[in-house]
């Protein structure tokens, strides 16, 4: 446990101190981004609907997290 | 332009009314939101939402144990972010209450956009502390007992990372740790008694006192030659309690021109079982800690679903920017590998024909309706 989270904060710190450097030239320039800028690249285009999604399935499996959505209550019985 | 000096830009003001209806294995769900989110200013945004749930109807393991439920669960969240520069901060607070449950939820979150803005870094944490109760009394004339608190940290690091003109790919890691009272005081394990008719009993469920889960998940999503992306994501679970989780989903998003956007959804689950999981003991008290929540059994379930969404107004009015409505429509069939169904078995002669731990396993199907209509401003 102890191990990875040092090793996630080992990696924030070297994306950060890459990042302040400047050493790294964006590859996609802003005028390229035309398509990503499109609603339907979006990650969740409607966050209530995959918040709920997320909570169905969280209260009916093992398992939990790493989707980004916030719980509360358990409505599981 | 390389790089960029513009700050980042907080997301539109939007309104939502939100309705969605769950039916399966035995439960009833209607869930009715509302929420907002205004911007004041460029830097400003504020969020309020306010959800009720509905619940009627009770699941497999609590029919076993003889007892319905009617309960309502009622959560205001309300969130305030800050843009400066290019870091993004939110403050958020949660409060969840059921009769028998009240959760209360502190979050903050940090998200930073760096590389000529390819890359985003996100930081999240928050706080859960609940309140645990079991209702001993009927549907109509509650009595809430009072079990005792949990508590949940969880701690999250997010990479969203532009790859090429058409590919974004995102990475999530989220670990969760509790402690308290973390079982389910209405589900029950079983253990074989000869001296019962069916052939066992009913004894409650112990359960250890602290877990910690591991989640990894990573994102890929595609722009297609013609208008239109696909995403796949992939997530792996683990925990203390030993539940290994495998999620794969595919999405595909379809517009058609400025009204349309059509999406279709494919996901599938497994997992694997808690040490202290079984359908059947040999006898109460077996083992430190025993459980027969479904939840923590293996299972594996599928879901479909699709998703329509027409603008009505796609290039506004007045001070809408735009406006539009949506469907979802999903099923989820869910199959447990290790949890058998006892409830249709009670009938004389006792047990039916089945001997203990000899059931058919227990699956079933549930139908997710939601509709929603949203206001861009």
């Amino acid at each position: 446990m102890s191990r990875l989270r040092t090793g996630s904060l080992l990696l924030a710190m070297v994306v950060l101190t890459t990042a302040c450097s400047g050493g790294i030239q964006p590859w996609v320039k802003p005028y390229e981004r035309d398509r990503l800028a499109d609603p339907i690249m979006a990650w969740d285009r409607d966050a209530l609907s995959a918040g709920f999604l997320d909570h169905v399935y969280e209260s009916r499996e093992g398992s939990r997290g790493g989707t980004g959505a916030a719980g509360g209550g358990c409505g599981c019985n | 332009m390389v790089h960029g000096a513009r700050a980042d830009v907080l997301p539109d003001s939007r309104a939502d009314l939100f309705y969605s209806k769950y039916s399966g294995g035995g439960m009833d769900i209607n869930t009715y939101e509302a929420s907002a989110r205004a911007k004041i200013g460029e830097d400003f945004s504020v969020d309020y939402s306010y959800l009720v749930d509905k619940v009627s109807g009770a699941s497999i393991d609590v029919l076993s144990n003889a007892s319905v439920i009617k309960d309502e669960r009622k959560q205001n969240s309300f969130d305030v972010t800050f843009v400066h520069d290019k870091t993004t901060y939110t403050l958020g607070f949660s409060n969840s209450k059921e009769r028998d449950y009240i959760s209360n939820t502190p979050h903050i979150s940090l998200s930073q956009d760096m590389f000529g803005d390819l890359t985003t870094v996100t930081l999240g944490f928050s706080r859960s502390r609940d309140k645990v109760g079991e209702n001993d009394g009927t549907a109509f004339a509650p009595n809430v007992v009072w079990l005792g608190h949990a508590e949940s940290r969880s701690y999250d690091v997010g990479l969203s990372q532009i790859l090429t003109r058409n590919l974004i790919a995102g990475v999530t890691v989220e670990v969760i740790t509790d402690d308290g009272y973390l079982a389910n005081p209405y589900r029950s394990i079983r253990y074989l008694d000869p001296t019962a008719a069916k052939g066992y009993s009913l004894a409650a469920q112990v359960y250890p006192d602290t877990r910690t889960s591991t989640a990894v998940e990573g994102r890929l999503k595609y722009y297609l030659p013609y208008r239109a992306a696909a995403t796949v994501v992939y997530r792996y679970f683990r925990d203390t309690w030993a539940i290994v989780g495998n999620t794969l989903e595919f999405d595909y998003t379809q517009p058609i021109r400025n009204r349309w956007i059509f999406e279709g959804r494919f996901r599938y689950y497994k997992q694997s079982a808690a040490s202290f999981y079984s359908d059947l003991f040999p006898y109460a008290g077996s083992q430190n800690y025993e459980a027969r929540d479904k939840d923590l059994a293996a299972s594996q379930n599928f879901t479909y679903g699709l998703k329509a969404t027409y603008a009505w107004l796609p290039d506004g009015w007045k001070v809408f920017k735009r406006s539009t409505v949506s469907l979802d429509i999903s099923q989820i069939r869910f199959k447990y590998l290790d949890f058998r169904d006892i409830k249709d078995y009670d009938n004389s002669p006792a047990g039916g024909s089945y001997a203990p731990g000899t059931e058919p396993l227990y699956s079933f199907t549930a139908t997710i309706y939601q509709g929603y209509l949203s206001v861009f401003f």
